[in-house]
């Protein structure tokens, strides 16, 4: 086992496809931990994480801090909600002030593109990209490749076709790096006010209709329609959404094989995907969060062993 | 370089069903007892002491398991290799059985305490033994001893024991290596 080529997971961007294969094997004998009767290892024990969320998360926060605890690192944890950033402190001095008390290892949650990348270069500790704005949130393409592998054997060669939001989402632009270092092919499908202007010089291609995406591809990633980053109305109604891209049964069962429907959730159950699609066989929703907590223990692991 | 043999093919596989023996004599049908070699080296010897066992002296079915004992090393991050992890394969309860780890070479004894801590996770074992090939007399760091050894070897600290087995090295040998 080689170490990964960064010291920081900024995003998916700024790896390798060493590093996603070294992430994944590691991953594979976490997962195994995770489903022995006591699922915890003692590797982490002499170092202490931060979580850091100044935008609300559940499944993220909660997968992290599990991956943290399964580690036996010790972990604190706050929401900007609750702290001093309210009362004008800056994210430098917020962070070095958690720093100061030896913490190691900081994950982070932030409204704005890039603040874990500036982190980075102003602080003094491993940094971990939970979610940076519209821009990455690498652990998520991570284990969403990781679910792909699960599934079909391997991302190489795979038609992966990323449905929705692609303008505020930081999972598609994620994905699409990740998807395309492991040699998978994607398309993106949602209404043109969705689709970011030149998404093609990123190596995919756009289909706006979604029975026609679905055809072509073996796994659809059904992305939530991100109404809290909507300044004005990208489309006319959920309704009308819904009814253009929303996935449901029938549509599913129209198609001439079986493709694979992953989510990275919180659903709109009856907006981008139905509840008898997010519940039936072809969904991998609830794997993807299990293997979410095996990634995570992946990536802090392996960036916690390059801590001097 | 130089390397001088301490085991030949032939020696290995007198010790080994030497050990066998010893084995049977302690665990009989081995109805409560699972062996479980730890990864990565101690996997061969405990395959060939099943297969021994098995074909050999007809016990009906030995339980076999592979522990990984990477994540519970005491030296993460205090080494400048990279720890690499290996399977591990339980697919059984430990719950009150007897549990007999399996290893080539007993060294500090630091590779057995992480075992012995990593085999927790699988439940409470009744009791643990360990077998190995080769314990090692010199460095221990902890109180750990074999419960059934092959050989004793006095090697000093720049020395090195090399344990090859057919399947992976083409040869069943022990070498003693002075680096």
């Amino acid at each position: 086992m080689s170490e990964l080529s960064v010291n920081h997971l900024l995003g998916i961007k700024y790896i390798n496809k060493k590093d996603i294969d070294l992430i994944f094997e590691t991953a594979d004998h976490f997962k195994e931990v995770i489903n022995r009767p006591i699922k915890k290892v003692p590797s982490l024990r002499d170092i202490t994480i931060a979580n850091i969320f100044f935008e609300n998360s559940t499944r993220t926060k909660l997968s992290f801090e599990l991956a943290q605890k399964r580690l036996s690192a010790d972990v604190i944890s706050f929401s900007a909600a609750q702290s001093s950033v309210k009362k004008g402190e800056t994210l430098i001095d917020t962070v070095n002030n958690i720093l100061s008390m030896k913490v190691d290892m900081v994950v982070m949650r932030h409204s704005n593109p890039g603040a874990a990348h500036f982190l980075s270069q102003n602080v003094k500790a491993s940094i971990v990209n939970a979610g940076d704005g519209a821009h990455e949130h690498p652990t998520q393409a991570l284990l969403d490749s990781y679910s792909i592998r699960e599934k079909l054997g391997d991302v190489a060669g795979k038609k992966v076709v990323i449905v929705g939001d692609i303008l505020h989402s930081r999972v598609a632009l994620s994905n699409i790096y990740a998807l395309q270092l492991q040699g998978a092919e994607v398309k993106v499908c949602g209404p043109k006010t969705l689709i970011p202007r030149h998404i093609e010089s990123l190596g995919v291609t756009v289909e706006p209709n979604l029975r026609k995406a679905l055809e072509w591809c073996d796994v659809a990633n059904m992305l939530r329609v991100q109404n809290e980053r909507m300044d004005v109305n990208f489309f006319p109604s959920t309704r009308e959404y819904a009814q253009q891209y929303g996935l449901d049964k029938s549509l599913l069962d129209s198609l001439n094989k079986e493709i694979i429907i992953m989510h990275p959730g919180p659903i709109n159950r009856g907006v981008e995907i139905t509840s008898d699609v997010a519940d039936s066989k072809q969904s991998v929703i609830l794997n993807q969060v299990e293997n979410g907590v095996a990634i995570r223990m992946a990536v802090i692991y392996l960036l916690a062993s390059k801590i001097q | 370089m130089s390397q001088k043999i301490l085991l030949t093919s032939k020696e290995v596989n007198i010790i080994l069903h030497r050990l066998a023996c010893q084995l049977i004599e302690k665990h009989l049908y081995f109805s409560d007892t699972i062996i479980i070699g730890i990864q990565p080296r101690g996997t061969f010897l405990a395959e060939r002491l099943k297969d021994l066992l098995e074909k050999e002296y007809k016990i009906p079915k030995i339980a076999l398991g592979y522990l990984d004992i990477t994540f519970f090393r005491d030296d993460f991050r205090r080494t400048n290799k990279p720890l690499e992890a290996n399977k591990t394969q339980i697919d059984f309860i430990v719950e009150n059985k007897k549990v007999v780890f399996i290893d080539d070479v007993l060294y500090t004894g630091r590779s057995i305490r992480s075992a012995l801590t990593a085999i927790q996770s699988f439940g409470r074992p009744s009791e643990i033994e360990l077998l190995v090939l080769i314990d090692r007399r010199f460095s221990r760091h902890l109180p750990i001893q074999p419960d059934y050894r092959g050989r004793q070897v006095d090697a000093i600290g720049n020395e090195r024991v090399q344990v090859c087995w057919n399947e992976q090295d083409g040869e069943d040998a022990v070498y003693l290596i002075n680096k």
